[in-house]
C-alpha cells in the first residue's frame, strides 16, 4: 500500500504532475508503476510466422529460459505490418496452454486408458509395427502382372502445418518404404 | 475472407479506401459482407450459373478484351468434329461412358493444322491409354504437339469462341434468378461492376476459398472464374487473377512438397502401374518434347529428384532407381483409403497434426475406420478427438462401440509446435517464409523432422544387411542429415537438399541456382525443382527479411517465391503483344527494347530474352518453341485455356449440375448431377435422394458448412486454448426468421439437424445473415453450420461436429470431397441421447427409403435419346 500523504490526494496529485485530463501519470497505480512489458525482459527474439492460415502473417516470438513469454506480430513484415488475428494473437497459448501434451501415451488393445511410454520405446514399436504390416501387405505386381513394388499396409494423413522440410522427409521415406496411400489436408 | 484470412483482408481495406469496390458472393453473411459494397447471397452449390451467365454477359455484349484474348488465349483453336455439347445431349458430353461414369475424351480434342486428324495426349496410343487426371500431377495435361489448326477470325463454327457461346447460351440473368436466387438487379450489379472495372486500364480480382473447392465438381466452379478472367484480360496483371485464399500455414507448401497420393515432388505424378512401367513412357507421359513450355524439361526434373533420393544407387544403367518408386493402381486418397479401413485392410495409420475424426466429412466413417486398425499413431500438440475417439467418441455414447472391444492400439507422440523448430511455410500465394526456432520443444514433444528422420534410422538399422531386393529402396535412401545436440536433423540441410545441387562437374557439391540448370544425365540432384534457387549460392532465400517498409510493394527480398522469387504468375501477360504495357496504370512486366529484355516490377515470368515478336522454328520443342507472345508458359500451346482438350475427366468445359444432394432438379439439363463424380455407395455413407425422387421430402433443407474467425479447422489449434474457446464457446446454427418461424425454433434455444449420415444439435442463431431464396418457384432454407467442434473430453469446448452429417462423395478430378451443399432435416429441441440417436437417423432413411444406391445413380437422363427439354417433364 502506498503510504497516504496530502501530496498523493488526487487532485492535488493530478495538479502537481500537470495531467489534466487525469488519464496519465495521476492515475498510474505503483503497481502499474512496476510493470513492465513482457517483452522487455526477454532473453531472445526470434523471427516467425503464424502457423494458423495461409496468408502467412510475421510474428515476433519472445522468449526467456528457454520458454516463450510473448508472440506479437512483426511490423517488418509486407504482408501483415505487425497485425495479427486473433488466432495469431493467442498463439501463445499454443505453447503454454495447460491442455498441451507433452508425454507420450500409449492405449493397449481393448483397454480402457492411457497408460504412459517411453518416447525410445516408442519409436522402436512403432518401426516394428511399421515393418510387419509393410510386410504383410506388399504387392511385387497388380493383377496384370505390371511391377507396383508396393505395400498397402498403412497410410498417412498429414495436417497442413507441417513443415516442407518435414513434408519432404515424410514423402521421401514413406515412398522408399513402398507406401502409396500419403495423403494430406490439401485433399481436403 | 474477413473471416478466414483477417489479416490478408486489411489490403482489400485500403483497396476499398482507394476506390475499389468489393463484392462479396456467400450464401452467408459474413464479416467480409458487413464491409463489402453488396453481398450477393446465393443458393449454395449453384456457383457455375452465376459465373456461366457473367461468361454469357461478356459475349453477348461484347464487352471481352479483344486484343488479349486473340492473342493469349486458345479461343482461336478449332475443337475435333465429333465434339458434342451438354446443350445437345442434354447435360452430357460427347463420349460418356455409363458403365463406370467415366469419359472417353477423344473427341474433345484440338484439330491438327496439318489435316483432320486431333491432338492427342503424347504416348497415348488409343484413349484407354489416356491418362487420368491425378496422374497429371498439376502441371497439365501434355500434347503430343502444339501445331493445332486455328481460325483467327473466330468466326468457324468449331473454334473454341464460338463453342464457348454457345454453350453459354442458356445462363441468362433470368436463369440466375430461378437457380441462384440472386435477382436480376443485383446480376445486374455484379455483371456492370466486373466488365467496367476490366480491361487496358482496370483489372478485377477474384478470391475464393473451399466453398468453390468442396463440391462434387470443384475444380469446374474454378475453370469457370477461370474462362471468365481470361475473357476479360485480367491473368497475369497486378491486381487481377483467381487467388485461392488457403485455409492452413502451408497447405501450398503440402502440395508443392506433397504429401499426397498422387504427386511426387515439384507436380510430377505418381507413376502408374501399366502406364509408366518404365522411366521413358512416365517422361513422355508428363510433358512431350514437342510441346510448348517447361514441361517438355520433365526428364530432368524427375532424374534430379530420383538423384536427391537415391544419390549413387541412381544410374544412368538402372534408370537412375525409377523402378524404386512405389505405383498407383487408381486412386488411393484418403477416402479410398477409409474405405479399406472399414474393409480390415489396413493394419496402420499415421495422423500428423491432423484430426479426422472431427475435420473430415462423414465423420462417424472415419470414427469407425480407425477402430478396424491394428495401430494408430496420433502425433498432435493435445488429445484430440482422433487420438481419443475410442474411450469418449459419439458412437461409445451411442453403444456402437464399445472401448473393450475395440482392437486398435493407439500411440500418442506430442508434436513440436511453430516456435520450437526451425522450418519453412509456404503461403497462399507461393511465398515460402522461414520461421527460425525460439526455444527447444519441451519432454517428450518432437519436430515432424526428428520423429521421421529417427523412425527411418530404426528401419534402416532392421533392415541392414537384408538381401531382399524390396528393402534396397530403404537401404539406398539418402537418409544422412545433420543433426544438433539434442538429434535434431538440420532444416536448412533438408532445404538444400530440395533445392538441388550439382552431382558432378565443376561445381560439384555446389547449390543449382535455377531448375534450368537442371540436367537429365544425372549430374543435378534436386527433391523439388519448383523450388530450385530457394538455396542459391548457400543463401537460404526464404529467411531474407528486408523489412517492407524498406521496399516496394512487390517486396521482392522478403522470403522466396516459387518459382524464382516471381510474385506474379505468367505475368507477360501484364504487357500487350508486341512488349508494352497493356497502360500506364497497370505496367508490371515489358519488354526493354535497348536492353533487349523483359523488365518490370517483378521477375519476367518467361525467358527473359525471348522477343514479343520472336517466332519459333517449326520443329521446335520445350520453353525455346514459345513464341515471344505465349504468355502461358506452362500450357502445352503457350496459350490460356478457355476450353481445356486434355486434363479435366468431367467435360472440357464447366456445365451446371445440382451437388448429390439436392432438392432443386437442375433447370439447364435433365442431367441432375454430375455424371463423373466418384461416388462412394455403402450402408455407412448413404445419400439423400435428389429433387423430385420419393423420400426427398424428408430431407427438405439444405445445409453448408463453414469456419468462423476465431477457430481453426477441427479445432485441434483452438479449442484447446482458453483465449479461443471463449471467444467461440459453442456450436451453434443458422437459420433465417422465417425458417425460425416456419418450423418453431426459438432463439438461443436447440436445434437437431438430421441428414442420412447422423444428427447432431445446435444452439440456434437467428438471423437475417442466413437468406432463405426462392429457387424455381419454390421456398429453400439454408442452414449454416460452421465446423469446429467435436465430441471429447480433452478440448476446453466441445460440442456436434458439423461434418458428421456429410456424406462422401467425390470431385473426380481431385478427389475432393463436397462439403458446401447437402440435404437435411431440421427440428427444434436437442437430439436424444445414447441408442436413441441412432434410432432417429433410422427413423428418417426408412421414412425416406433409402439404400445404398440412392444418390448414387450416376446417369439420369434416358441412355441412347439424348432430350433437349430440361429435367421436370420426365
Amino acid at each position: 500500500m502506498t503510504r497516504i500523504t496530502p501530496l498523493e490526494w488526487p487532485v492535488i496529485r493530478q495538479l502537481r504532475t500537470r495531467d489534466s485530463s487525469g488519464r496519465g501519470a495521476a492515475v498510474t497505480s505503483k503497481k502499474t508503476r512496476e510493470t513492465s512489458p513482457r517483452t522487455s525482459d526477454a532473453d531472445t527474439v526470434v523471427q516467425s510466422i503464424c502457423p494458423y492460415c495461409a496468408v502467412g502473417c510475421g510474428q515476433k516470438v519472445y522468449a526467456k529460459d528457454n520458454r516463450v513469454v510473448h508472440i506479437e506480430g512483426d511490423p517488418d513484415s509486407p504482408i501483415s505490418r505487425g497485425r495479427l488475428c486473433p488466432k495469431g494473437a493467442a498463439s501463445e497459448q499454443l505453447v503454454n496452454s495447460a491442455g498441451r501434451q507433452t508425454k507420450v501415451l500409449y492405449r493397449a488393445p481393448r483397454s480402457r486408458e492411457w497408460e504412459s511410454l517411453d518416447l525410445d520405446r516408442a519409436i522402436d514399436m512403432i518401426a516394428d509395427r511399421l515393418l510387419t504390416a509393410r510386410r504383410k501387405h506388399w504387392e511385387d505386381t497388380d493383377q496384370h502382372g505390371n511391377p507396383v513394388r508396393r505395400t498397402m499396409g498403412f497410410a498417412s494423413l498429414g495436417g497442413a502445418t507441417i513443415d516442407n522440410e518435414e513434408n519432404y522427409l515424410i514423402k521421401k521415406l514413406f515412398s522408399a518404404a513402398g507406401a502409396v496411400q500419403i495423403e494430406n489436408q490439401a485433399r481436403i | 475472407m474477413a473471416e478466414c484470412h483477417p489479416v490478408g483482408f486489411q489490403w482489400v481495406t485500403e483497396a476499398k479506401q482507394r476506390g475499389a469496390r468489393i463484392i462479396h458472393v456467400d450464401p452467408r453473411f459474413t464479416r467480409t459482407s458487413a464491409v463489402a459494397d453488396r453481398h450477393i447471397a446465393l443458393r449454395a452449390g449453384s456457383d457455375i450459373v452465376l459465373l456461366g451467365a457473367l461468361i454469357n454477359y461478356v459475349l453477348t455484349h461484347d464487352l471481352w478484351f479483344e486484343e488479349y484474348v486473340r492473342a493469349y488465349t486458345n479461343a482461336a483453336t478449332i475443337i475435333s468434329e465429333e465434339y458434342q455439347d451438354p446443350e445437345d445431349l442434354n447435360g452430357l458430353f460427347s463420349g460418356y461412358n455409363p458403365e463406370d461414369g467415366t469419359y472417353d475424351k477423344s473427341t474433345w480434342s484440338y484439330q491438327s493444322a496439318t489435316g483432320r486428324e486431333t491432338v492427342g495426349e503424347p504416348g497415348a496410343e488409343t484413349e484407354d491409354d489416356a491418362a487420368e487426371p491425378h496422374e497429371f500431377g498439376a502441371g497439365g495435361p501434355p500434347l503430343s504437339h502444339a501445331n493445332v489448326r486455328r481460325d483467327e477470325t473466330l468466326q468457324d463454327p468449331r473454334c473454341v469462341f464460338q463453342v464457348l457461346k454457345r454453350h453459354f447460351a442458356r445462363y441468362t440473368p433470368e436463369m440466375v434468378e430461378q437457380t441462384c436466387g440472386i435477382s436480376v438487379d443485383d446480376f445486374t450489379y455484379l455483371a456492370n461492376s466486373i466488365t467496367e472495372n476490366s480491361g487496358r486500364e482496370r483489372t478485377t480480382a477474384f478470391t475464393y476459398a473451399v466453398g468453390w473447392t468442396q463440391h462434387a465438381q470443384g475444380a469446374q466452379f474454378i475453370r469457370t472464374a477461370a474462362i471468365l478472367q481470361l475473357l476479360l484480360g485480367n491473368m497475369g496483371r497486378p491486381g487481377g487473377g483467381i487467388i485461392a485464399l488457403r485455409g492452413h500455414a502451408t497447405i501450398q507448401g503440402c502440395t508443392d512438397i506433397p504429401t499426397l497420393f498422387n504427386l511426387l515432388p515439384g507436380y510430377l505424378p505418381m507413376p502408374e502401374a501399366g502406364q509408366h512401367n518404365t522411366l521413358q513412357t512416365y517422361l513422355d507421359s508428363i510433358g512431350s518434347k514437342k510441346q510448348k513450355g517447361f514441361w517438355a524439361n520433365a526428364d530432368a526434373y524427375t532424374i534430379s529428384l530420383l538423384k536427391a533420393w537415391w544419390g549413387d544407387a541412381a544410374t544412368q544403367e538402372n534408370d537412375f532407381a525409377y523402378d524404386y518408386l512405389p505405383r498407383l493402381t487408381g486412386a488411393h486418397g484418403t477416402y479410398q483409403t477409409l474405405e479399406r479401413m472399414l474393409r480390415d485392410e489396413l493394419d496402420g495409420y499415421f495422423l500428423i497434426g491432423q484430426n479426422p475424426a472431427v475435420g473430415s466429412a462423414n465423420g462417424r466413417m472415419q470414427r469407425l475406420g480407425m477402430s478396424h486398425l491394428k495401430w494408430l499413431v496420433v502425433r498432435d500438440f493435445s488429445l484430440i478427438e482422433s487420438a481419443t475417439w475410442w474411450k469418449d467418441g459419439p458412437e461409445i455414447h451411442t453403444g456402437e462401440l464399445r472401448t473393450e472391444d475395440i482392437e486398435t492400439e493407439v500411440f500418442f507422440l506430442p508434436a513440436a509446435n511453430h516456435t520450437e523448430k526451425a522450418g519453412s511455410f509456404t503461403q497462399t500465394q507461393r511465398l515460402v517464409q522461414w520461421r527460425h526456432q525460439a526455444v527447444t520443444p519441451p519432454d517428450d514433444a518432437q519436430s515432424e523432422l526428428h520423429f521421421f528422420h529417427e523412425l527411418g534410422k530404426r528401419l534402416r538399422q532392421r533392415l541392414a544387411g537384408s538381401q531382399d531386393s524390396r528393402d534396397r529402396p530403404l537401404l539406398d535412401l539418402t537418409w544422412d542429415y545433420p543433426t544438433d545436440a539434442h538429434g535434431e536433423p538440420d532444416p536448412e540441410a533438408v532445404l538444400a537438399e530440395i533445392n538441388g545441387f550439382h552431382v558432378s562437374g565443376p561445381d560439384q557439391g555446389e547449390p543449382l541456382s535455377t531448375f534450368n540448370e537442371m540436367r537429365a544425365d544425372g549430374s543435378t540432384a534436386g527433391g523439388c525443382w519448383i523450388y530450385t534457387g530457394i538455396y542459391a549460392d548457400r543463401v537460404n532465400q526464404s529467411a531474407r527479411r528486408k523489412p517492407g517498409q524498406e521496399q516496394d510493394e512487390t517486396a521482392a527480398e522478403w522470403a522466396w517465391a516459387w518459382p524464382a522469387n516471381r510474385r506474379l504468375l505468367y505475368n507477360r501477360a501484364s504487357a500487350d503483344p508486341q512488349g508494352r504495357p497493356w497502360s500506364e496504370r497497370k505496367k508490371y512486366v515489358w519488354w526493354d527494347d535497348e536492353q533487349q529484355r523483359w523488365t518490370g516490377k517483378d521477375v519476367p515470368d518467361f525467358p527473359v530474352d525471348r522477343a514479343p515478336d520472336a517466332r519459333p522454328e517449326p520443329d521446335a520443342g520445350g520453353p525455346a518453341a514459345l513464341a515471344g507472345d505465349d504468355p502461358f508458359i506452362m500450357q502445352a500451346d503457350g496459350k490460356g485455356w478457355l476450353f481445356a482438350p486434355h486434363g479435366l475427366v468431367d467435360g472440357p468445359l464447366p456445365t451446371h449440375y445440382e451437388p448429390p444432394e439436392s432438392p432443386i432438379g437442375n433447370p439447364l439439363y435433365g442431367q441432375q448431377s454430375n455424371p463423373a463424380r466418384i461416388v462412394l455407395p455403402g450402408k455407412d455413407n448413404l445419400l439423400a435422394p435428389s429433387a423430385l425422387q420419393p423420400g426427398s421430402e424428408i430431407y427438405p433443407h439444405i445445409f453448408t458448412t463453414y469456419r468462423l474467425t476465431e477457430h481453426h479447422t477441427a479445432g485441434g489449434m483452438s479449442r484447446f486454448l482458453p483465449y479461443l474457446a471463449e471467444l467461440q464457446p459453442e456450436m451453434f446454427c443458422e437459420v433465417s426468421p422465417e425458417f425460425a418461424a416456419e418450423i418453431g425454433l426459438e432463439a438461443y434455444g436447440w436445434a437437431t439437424i438430421i441428414s442420412p449420415r447422423s444428427a447432431i444439435e445446435a444452439r440456434v442463431f437467428i438471423t437475417e445473415r442466413v437468406t432463405s431464396l426462392t429457387i424455381a418457384g419454390r421456398r429453400v432454407h439454408q442452414v449454416g453450420l460452421p465446423y469446429h467442434w467435436g465430441v471429447g473430453n480433452e478440448a476446453v469446448v466441445e460440442g456436434d461436429a458439423a461434418n458428421d452429417l456429410l456424406g462422401l462423395t467425390l470431385d473426380p478430378n481431385v478427389h475432393i470431397q463436397g462439403s458446401k451443399a447437402a440435404q437435411c432435416a431440421v427440428r427444434p429441441g436437442r437430439r436424444p441421447r445414447g441408442p436413441e440417436l441412432t434410432k432417429l437417423v433410422e427413423d428418417l432413411r426408412q421414412q425416406a427409403g433409402l439404400t445404398v444406391e440412392t444418390g448414387n445413380e450416376r446417369l439420369t437422363v434416358p441412355w441412347g435419346e439424348p432430350q433437349d427439354q430440361p429435367r421436370g417433364e420426365q
